[in-house]
């Protein structure tokens, strides 16, 4: 499973605006870089990443080959209710990997 | 046409040699500044949180190869060394190992203790094991001095380190001291010349996608000089290390940092 560091508050007052970062570890090959043989190395990147809200999905990214390697997404919400966020990353190769992260709102 | 623009190289590489032959000064304690400082505001951003720096995936992955054994009947690291007790470790290395005999840098260490305590293979250089591992040793120094230890048996290692960093090398006849001693804080092409101080190794460059070790960006720096890479852990590229630390004290340790 490849390392993701998530952060964020683990408390927040209803109603106030929370900030997320999450970085990811992926090599996101392009499929444009030759390799030593000469020939292209298949592409291999995270094409989406999607954060759910307690089942609600409150933001959604899909990600090109000109992203960088280890992707690095940062994005605020609202803080309504107490519950989990799910961020998932997919892409290439059956690349999937999904984390919980628990909110609880004072 | 084509004589005339040969002749102008020429002339523009003898005027550089010529520079080189002004004796160079080491840059004084008070003025010693981490490329940190030359970096773009997004950049230094970048480093300054754990949140957005890429280099902080690898000091997890060391974190979990540190507290695990390598094999079920070695120990791991960390039955060995306390959490916090490495603490400062990365701030003087390079250091003098008595068994080897010869200086030693820190991935050089873990890979001694790999074969000594764990009767592990030593992990390749550049790997991300050892850059992980590297990567979580040297970040429990962070902010803390680069110290240098004053062995004297590191001593005549120091001075080749500093004869090789001033000495031009490769087809531009380049040196080191060229660059990094005397023209820092101007540009080299669009590139800002630092002052070239290892603080914060293992790092992230943009430019790599990915870690790296000191003796990667040293690679780096020769094939752009034209001169031949050093091989990796050999004497000459522990050498420069060494002189390149004491070089940079006391600037304080960074690792993980991120560079452009």
């Amino acid at each position: 499973m490849a390392r993701a560091l998530i952060n964020m508050p683990k408390t927040a007052p209803a109603g106030s605006v929370i900030e997320i970062k999450t970085l990811i570890s992926h090599p996101m090959e392009t499929g444009y870089r030759p390799g030593p043989d000469g020939r292209l190395r298949p592409r291999d990147i995270i094409t989406e990443f999607v954060c759910h809200y307690d089942g609600a999905e409150i933001f959604r990214a899909e990600l090109s080959p000109a992203s960088a390697a280890n992707p690095y997404l940062t994005f605020t919400t609202l803080a309504t209710a107490s519950g989990t966020l799910r961020f998932t990353w997919s892409g290439d190769n059956g690349f999937s990997q999904s984390q919980d992260v628990a909110l609880t709102v004072t | 046409m084509r004589g005339l623009a040969v002749s102008g190289v020429l002339l523009l590489l003898a005027g550089l040699a010529a520079a080189q032959e002004i004796p160079i000064q080491e840059i004084p304690v008070s003025e010693r500044r981490s490329g940190l400082d030359q970096m773009a505001p997004e950049t230094r951003a970048m480093q300054a949180d754990d949140a957005a720096n890429p280099g902080m995936l690898w000091v997890g992955d060391g974190a979990d190869l540190f507290a695990r054994a390598p094999s079920p009947e070695a120990p791991a690291c960390a039955a060995c060394h306390e959490t916090g007790a490495l603490r400062g470790v990365a701030a003087r290395y390079p250091a003098w190992d008595t068994a080897e005999a010869r200086p030693i840098d820190l991935e050089g260490r873990i890979n001694l203790c790999r074969s000594r305590h764990q009767g592990a293979a030593p992990l390749p250089r550049e790997g991300r094991d050892l850059l992980a591992l590297t990567a979580f040793v040297a970040n429990q120094s962070r902010g803390l001095p680069i110290a240098p230890p004053a062995d004297p048996r590191l001593a005549p290692a120091r001075a080749a380190g500093r004869a090789l960093f001033e000495r031009p090398l490769g087809q531009l006849r380049f040196s080191c001291a060229g660059c990094h001693d005397a023209n820092w804080g101007r540009h080299l092409g669009a590139a800002p010349i630092p002052q070239g101080h290892p603080t914060g190794y293992p790092l992230y460059r943009l430019e790599w996608q990915g870690l790296g070790s000191l003796q990667r960006r040293l690679r780096n720096c020769l094939a752009g000089m034209r001169a031949e890479p050093f091989a990796p852990d050999s004497p000459e590229a522990t050498a420069l290390a060494l002189y390149l630390m004491q070089r940079a004290a006391p600037l304080p340790v960074e690792t993980p940092a991120v560079r452009p």
